[in-house]
């Protein structure tokens, strides 16, 4: 056997493989048995020189890549009845990443949904053997989280709560509990554990194999040896898959080619971003021990210690992630094999000597192997899923961010879902490719993030963490001015927005310092700039958020947005209409402010994130029509924000126009002159529910407006504010945020906006039907504010969000987002909660169920007292006269 | 016989005897401390040496209060180790062209008080090419001091073609301003005796009108000649201005000094592929060739000048009539006396024992009371015992040649020259061109290799401490203990003893590193060829 292969290789041995043809050709009788696999691993060469079957001339999916991503798409797809599905590897199955991956399977992933898919793929795999005969080396070992001091301990906490949400076992224990259930861990400097008894290890090629089986045995054709070129399209569909045996005609394809996604993306006629990059990740193998390791030995995650350690063959297995990651493949494949890939011990040494202080016994252990097995990383640790936005048929689930194993199945049921009905039976937008687009595409980009995103993985991370690589590179022309005054900035979709602004004098050195579970450092300078909006006048730029055009001859723009949007978009020109974009569930796949400026032209302004998915769901739901227009205007626009009550005498001062709520009411948008420049967009309109004003300003004349502003404003007591300042307004104004509170699967009536749909029409508006059904039934979830009580701001850990919400000590949901409001001087969680269901179908929320209530919202394991509000302080609103928002309010209030 | 030696192994393992370079009784002060010197008796007990203990010195020494200050903090061995680091770097685009040398690195460092060694480079800028240079002094300073402002000189002027030689001395001639002829790389610490340079200037002055006079017009010598011949004539010149005197006696002191005390020259001319190297003495250049597998061999340039040396050897006893072959080459010394088989000065194997004498009696008064320059060496019969004549290699430099390291004995007693190329090229190429670590089959448990894996860092974490290549050469040369890795204690020790004692344990060190522009020198190659 070849030394590089760690894995005995059993599932794929000659010895077995005829067994597994016999199935092969049982469940697939069309095809010679032979063909299935069309070069069976490291058989003779008899078999070798063996003519592989032709490939077939047309299919309705193509999956590239044989690992156990690729074969995980296959599986789920035939379990739902695809027919017709091939799958193409170019080497072996499993000769990637998935070979020589470590088989950890954890559920102590970062973000719910990855815990989720983490969890079934733990299913699938315990099962697999059962399903297919084909052994897959699971054994549900359980996992220890370790930390090493309190903040560690803290994340762990949190984890446990998020867990318990989803009713996956897991355990915060003592050190002392640590070394009853592992033999070898040295105790001595941990503060605490957390136990996950779920938890297993498999062998990843076995499973890899066992699904291969599992998906020609429902028929799924495999052929291996067989490189993928390019993808052939046309009109935005799929057409074609051109191999080098070859073209086969398909509707769909799924790129699972790991870490060569990207340059498969790169390959095609349509450019498709796949951004990930790879890293080369070391793990070692040691002999076995004297007294020979349990295979049921937990698996240890020290992450302080930046590693991982799983029972291997009596020995240990243990890798990690280390701060200085080498990437690799920049320049592509041709670079490297992924076989041949060299060990580093000098680089593995910091992961050695953890080792060594955990499991100080290992010492006299014998080294078996040294192994180097690249992983693909992503720009945000998350993996990508999902349609590309401009081919209609491409799918891709690639960049797992070395959880490849854990992922695999979970990814693999949600992506084949989303290509049966159109979108998986779970909220998957952190995943989605569509959160990413060309502007992370650059290779450059990719390899410094990734250098800082696979460190990430082991990290501490804690609220409010913005990532450092990669940063500056979609400025708004004010970036300097607003620097050199202090701003501290975070970024979103490549674009920098300032947090908050450091008054001059203050100790920077200890504000960039403030990463903590408690009460950050910058509090009283965000404290400042939210009284400075309720009091005085803020600008804060807001050029971030995706603007789009849509325009047409005749009145094709406005049917595409009545039919797109849940509010009513015929109104006069020069109104601002809140709306939400939804799917057939009725859920927001979009939550944008649209202003009608001309009778055929729209002005659409989308959250930051929306700028790729906006973009594909408005594309993909416009009728093929010249006359009809869209064009993203995000970067020719500066937005400013003017917020607070004398934002209308500085806007007064400048334009000599009376901005007050007499002469320019509330969600009206006028275009015009403000100091010298002309043709600016003012918006009466905030995100926060403060008094303002947005202004649109087309960017050569940002600096001079800017100037303007500021100067003028000076007598007004004006100060620059940031993001952390208009997050706190909108939370204690109880409004939600697309991407953090609202989500695909979240409708208008759980949230409380019904007053933004045109029930009074009777337009066909997308996802009318469900929302119409829902509203009978009564909403089983709703979104509350809870207002923290008995909380201690200063001494108390801070809420953040995905807090589970108690209900008189039942768990009734989480929250979604949290800030800290200086006008209620409480802290503000927001989040849906629903009532527990009685007979198995979901119960309707009632008034009672939120007014009659001891909420409680449970921040790493201890639970705080919280009183739960369907509605906001009304108190909170400035009094001013409110063409639209009055009713909004009172329609909200009657709720 | 000498036994310093072996009572020193305990200190410096590796180092062949530092001291017995010198002949007997001379200005060194170590025969009246030391009973080691040929002259002076075995010390009749096979005892550990009564004043240097061989079994733990460093307890010897911390009785005395003199040596308290063995422990260097890291930065005072920095700071030490880097005073007289230098580096040049060869401007990239010289709107000429692009020069096969990227620049050198140089660093000494001083046993003797004050340091015997000196060091030049320079670029020619009548011609082409750059020099470079190591002189190892010895019975003072002086003779070396001479070289390092002159031997380059009397290098350039060979090279010159007939016609800049006219026109030189042309402008003398018209008392016009010279131009320039070479660009030295000095290091402050690198000094030039002011008050000899008018006689020097009228030496060359006479040497060029003689090139002159030799040559015809279209004419120049090729390198080897140069060389060869400005090296014998800067040592007649030597020997002539020693004989000749001068009316200020500041300067006739000069002279006589730099004639009585001797230097060893190592000179390197590189000028695009070529590669030229000239020798007197014990210095050494050796060349740094990064094979195919990353890893590199030294290829040594030059031949030393010592008993160690059969060719050597037999030269000198082929010299004199063969009754004196038992006493021309005694105890691996010349005459018993000499380690070095060539140098410059040292006229007291040169001249013969009337002029000698001859001289010393018009010569000032200081120089009576100098026992040593009235000391003539035994069995002296057949003068001149010793010549300045070097050995001149040519080498045409290949893409793989990667650097030239030239060095004082000083270097090459400490460490072999297979070690010293290859931490310099390990050192040029950056930490990540060590050769990797592979298990391979070998038994191997995590504890050794944590232990492995932690030398080789701290051996990498020293690169990054020093900037120059020759200053991370003399940490290795001095404070390498005896499993070849550097320690700061052992540095620390060596760094810290007292003047009068560091000779004891190690000679002056000086060392300069020249690295080659690899895709010059195989873009010349080519051109050449074609």
């Amino acid at each position: 056997m070849h030394c590089s292969c760690v894995w005995s290789s059993r599932a794929l041995s000659p010895a077995l493989l005829p067994r597994l043809l016999s199935h092969a050709g049982c469940w697939a009788p069309g095809t010679k048995p032979r063909g299935i696999w069309s070069s069976p691993r490291r058989l003779a060469s008899a078999v070798e020189t063996t003519q592989p079957i032709p490939l077939p001339s047309q299919a309705r999916v193509v999956i590239c890549g044989g690992g156990i991503v690729g074969t995980s798409v296959a599986y789920h797809l035939a379990k739902l009845g695809w027919t017709e599905i091939v799958l193409l590897e170019q080497g072996r199955l499993g000769a990637g990443t998935t070979r020589l991956c470590a088989g950890i399977v954890s559920v102590a992933k970062p973000i719910s949904i990855e815990c989720k898919m983490a969890d079934y793929s733990n299913s699938l795999y315990e099962h697999l053997e059962e399903e297919t005969g084909v052994k897959t080396g699971y054994v549900k070992t359980g996992s220890l989280c370790l930390a090493q001091n309190q903040d560690r301990f803290l994340s762990l906490k949190r984890l446990a709560s998020r867990l318990n949400v989803m009713g996956i076992p897991c355990n915060v224990i003592k050190p002392k509990e640590v070394s009853k259930l592992h033999p070898l861990v040295n105790i001595h400097d941990l503060v605490g554990a957390l136990h996950l008894p779920g938890d297993a290890v498999v062998s990843p090629p076995d499973v890899n194999h066992a699904l291969a089986t599992a998906a020609a045995g429902h028929g799924v054709q495999i052929h291996e040896r067989t490189t993928v070129n390019h993808v052939m399209m046309e009109k935005g569909h799929v057409t074609a898959v051109e191999t080098d045996r070859g073209a086969i005609e398909c509707e769909y394809f799924v790129n699972c080619a790991g870490q060569w996604a990207y340059e498969l993306g790169q390959a095609s006629e349509t450019k498709v971003s796949v951004p990930l990059h790879g890293c080369e990740h070391f793990y070692l193998l040691s002999k076995p021990l004297p007294e020979p390791l349990q295979p049921s030995t937990p698996v240890v995650m020290d992450m302080d210690g930046r590693i991982y350690v799983r029972a291997w063959q009596g020995g240990v297995l243990s890798g990690g992630f280390e701060k200085n990651p080498k990437p690799i493949f920049t320049e592509g494949r041709n670079q490297l094999e992924i076989q041949t890939m060299q060990e580093d011990w000098d680089h593995f040494e910091p992961m050695l000597s953890a080792l060594l202080r955990r499991m100080p016994e290992l010492e006299v252990c014998e080294i078996q192997q040294l192994v180097n097995c690249p992983e693909s990383f992503t720009p945000d640790m998350r993996c990508l899923m999902g349609e590309t936005p401009g081919v209609h048929g491409y799918f891709v689930l690639a960049g797992m961010n070395a959880s490849g194993l854990a992922f695999a199945g979970g990814a693999g049921k949600y992506l084949a879902e989303w290509m049966t009905y159109g979108y998986p039976t779970a909220n998957v937008w952190p995943l989605d490719i569509k959160r990413f687009g060309n502007l992370q595409s650059s290779r450059t980009f990719l390899r410094h993030r990734v250098m800082e995103v696979m460190p990430l993985l082991y990290n501490l991370k804690v609220p409010r963490w913005d990532f450092q690589t990669g940063r500056q590179l979609r400025t708004s022309p004010l970036y300097d001015r607003l620097d050199t005054q202090g701003a501290r900035w975070m970024e979103k979709h490549g674009f920098e927005r300032a947090k908050y602004f450091i008054p001059a004098g203050k100790d920077l050195l200890s504000l960039d310092a403030s990463k903590t579970f408690y009460k950050p450092d910058w509090f009283d300078i965000v404290g400042a700039e939210v009284k400075c909006c309720k009091e005085a006048v803020c600008v804060i730029d807001m050029s971030s958020f995706t603007k789009f055009e849509l325009t047409s001859t005749d009145d094709q723009a406005l049917a595409l947005l009545q039919h797109l949007c849940a509010n009513d978009l015929d109104v006069p020109v020069g109104h601002i209409v809140h709306t939400g974009m939804l799917n057939e569930r009725g859920g927001y796949e979009n939550d944008c402010s649209v202003v009608r400026v001309k009778k055929n032209s729209f002005f659409i302004i989308s959250p930051t994130d929306q700028q790729v998915h906006c973009w594909s769901w408005l594309k993909k739901h416009m009728p093929d029509d010249p006359q009809l227009h869209l064009e993203d205007v995000s970067w020719k626009y500066t937005a400013l924000n003017l917020i607070g009550p004398r934002a209308m005498d500085v806007l007064g001062e400048l334009s000599y126009v009376s901005m007050t709520p007499e002469h320019f009411p509330s969600l009206f948008c006028k275009e015009m002159s403000v100091g010298y420049a002309n043709g600016i967009r003012v918006m009466s309109m905030t995100h926060t529910g403060e008094p303002g004003f947005m202004l649109y300003i087309p960017i050569e004349y940002a600096l001079h407006v800017y100037n303007e502003v500021m100067s003028v404003g000076q007598k007004y007591g004006i100060r620059n504010a940031g993001y952390y300042a208009l997050r706190s307004l909108r939370i204690e104004k109880f409004f939600a945020f697309w991407g953090q509170d609202l989500d695909p699967f979240t409708t208008p009536l759980e949230c409380g906006r019904e007053f933004r749909v045109k029930f009074d029409t009777d337009i066909d508006f997308l996802g009318r039907a469900s929302l119409l059904h829902q509203r009978q039934e009564g909403v089983s979830r709703r979104f509350i504010m809870l207002v923290l009580e008995d909380h201690d701001t200063e001494l108390d850990l801070w809420p953040w969000w995905g807090e589970p919400i108690y209900r008189n000590g039942e768990l009734c949901g989480t929250t979604t987002s949290s800030a800290y409001s200086y006008t209620l001087e409480r802290h503000v969680c927001l989040g849906f909660v629903s009532p527990p269901s009685l007979d198995g179908s979901p119960a309707a929320v009632t008034p009672d169920f939120i007014n009659r209530g001891d909420y409680e919202v449970d921040i790493a394991g201890q639970r705080y007292p919280a009183k739960a509000k369907l509605y906001p302080f009304s108190s909170l609103f400035a009094q001013q006269r409110r063409r639209k928002d009055e009713m909004e309010l009172s329609n909200f209030q009657g709720k | 016989v000498c036994v310093c030696g072996g009572a020193l192994r305990v200190y410096a393992p590796r180092a062949s005897f530092p001291l017995a370079k010198l002949w007997g009784s001379s200005l060194f002060p170590c025969q009246r401390q030391l009973p080691c010197c040929p002259t002076s008796h075995r010390p009749t007990s096979s005892q550990p040496h009564p004043i240097w203990p061989t079994a733990m010195p460093v307890r010897g020494y911390r009785r005395s209060p003199d040596l308290h200050s063995y422990n260097l903090t890291p930065p005072q061995v920095n700071s030490i180790l880097k005073a007289n680091e230098y580096s040049f770097k060869v401007p990239e685009f010289d709107g000429k062209n692009v020069s096969s040398v990227m620049g050198f690195d140089s660093n000494q460092l001083p046993a003797n008080a004050p340091i015997e060694d000196r060091r030049s480079a320079a670029t020619c800028l009548q011609t082409r090419g750059m020099l470079l240079g190591v002189f190892d002094g010895h019975a003072g300073c002086a003779c070396a001091q001479a070289l390092s402002e002159r031997l380059f000189y009397y290098v350039a002027m060979s090279l010159m073609p007939h016609e800049t030689l006219c026109e030189l001395e042309a402008a003398v001639e018209a008392g016009r301003p010279l131009s320039p002829i070479l660009q030295w790389h000095k290091h402050p610490n690198d000094y030039f005796t002011r008050e000899a340079q008018t006689m020097y200037f009228n030496s060359l002055r006479t040497y060029w009108q003689e090139l002159i006079d030799l040559s015809s017009p279209g004419e120049s010598l090729g390198p080897r000649e140069a060389l060869l011949s400005a090296f014998k004539r800067l040592d007649s010149d030597l020997s002539l201005e020693a004989q000749v005197g001068d009316a200020n006696s500041f300067l006739h002191y000069w002279v006589l000094r730099v004639a009585f005390s001797g230097a060893t020259a190592c000179v390197a001319h590189i000028d695009g592929s070529d590669l030229y190297v000239a020798n007197t003495g014990d210095g050494r250049a050796v060349l740094g060739v990064q094979e195919e597998d990353g890893s590199f061999s030294a290829h040594t340039l030059s031949n030393d000048h010592n008993a160690q040396n059969e060719n050597e050897v037999a030269r000198i006893q082929g010299e004199h009539p063969p009754s004196e072959k038992k006493t021309v080459v005694r105890q691996d010394r010349l005459l018993g006396l000499l380690m070095p088989f060539r140098a410059f000065g040292d006229v007291k194997f040169k001249w013969s024992i009337d002029l000698q004498r001859g001289v010393l009696e018009s010569g000032p008064d200081q120089l009576h009371d100098n026992e040593h320059t009235k000391f003539i060496p035994p069995n002296y019969h057949t003068p001149p015992y010793l010549t300045a004549e070097p050995e001149i290699t040519h080498h045409r430099l290949r893409p793989q040649d990667r650097f030239l390291v030239l060095g004082t004995d000083g270097l090459w007693e400490t460490l072999h020259r297979q070690e010293v190329v290859r931490i310099v090229g390990e050192y040029l190429t950056g930490v990540h061109q060590r050769q990797p670590l592979t298990v391979g089959g070998y038994h191997v448990t995590l504890g050794q290799m944590q232990g492995l894996l932690a030398e080789r860092k701290a051996r990498a974490s020293l690169a990054f401490q020093d900037q120059n290549a020759a200053t991370h050469l003399i940490r290795h040369a001095v404070g390498n203990n005896e499993f070849g890795a550097v320690d700061h204690e052992t540095l620390s020790k060596m760094l810290s003893l007292p003047e009068e004692l560091a000779r004891m344990y190690r000679d002056d060190i000086t060392i300069i590193i020249t690295q080659f522009n690899p895709h010059v020198v195989g873009h010349q190659r080519q051109g050449g060829e074609s």
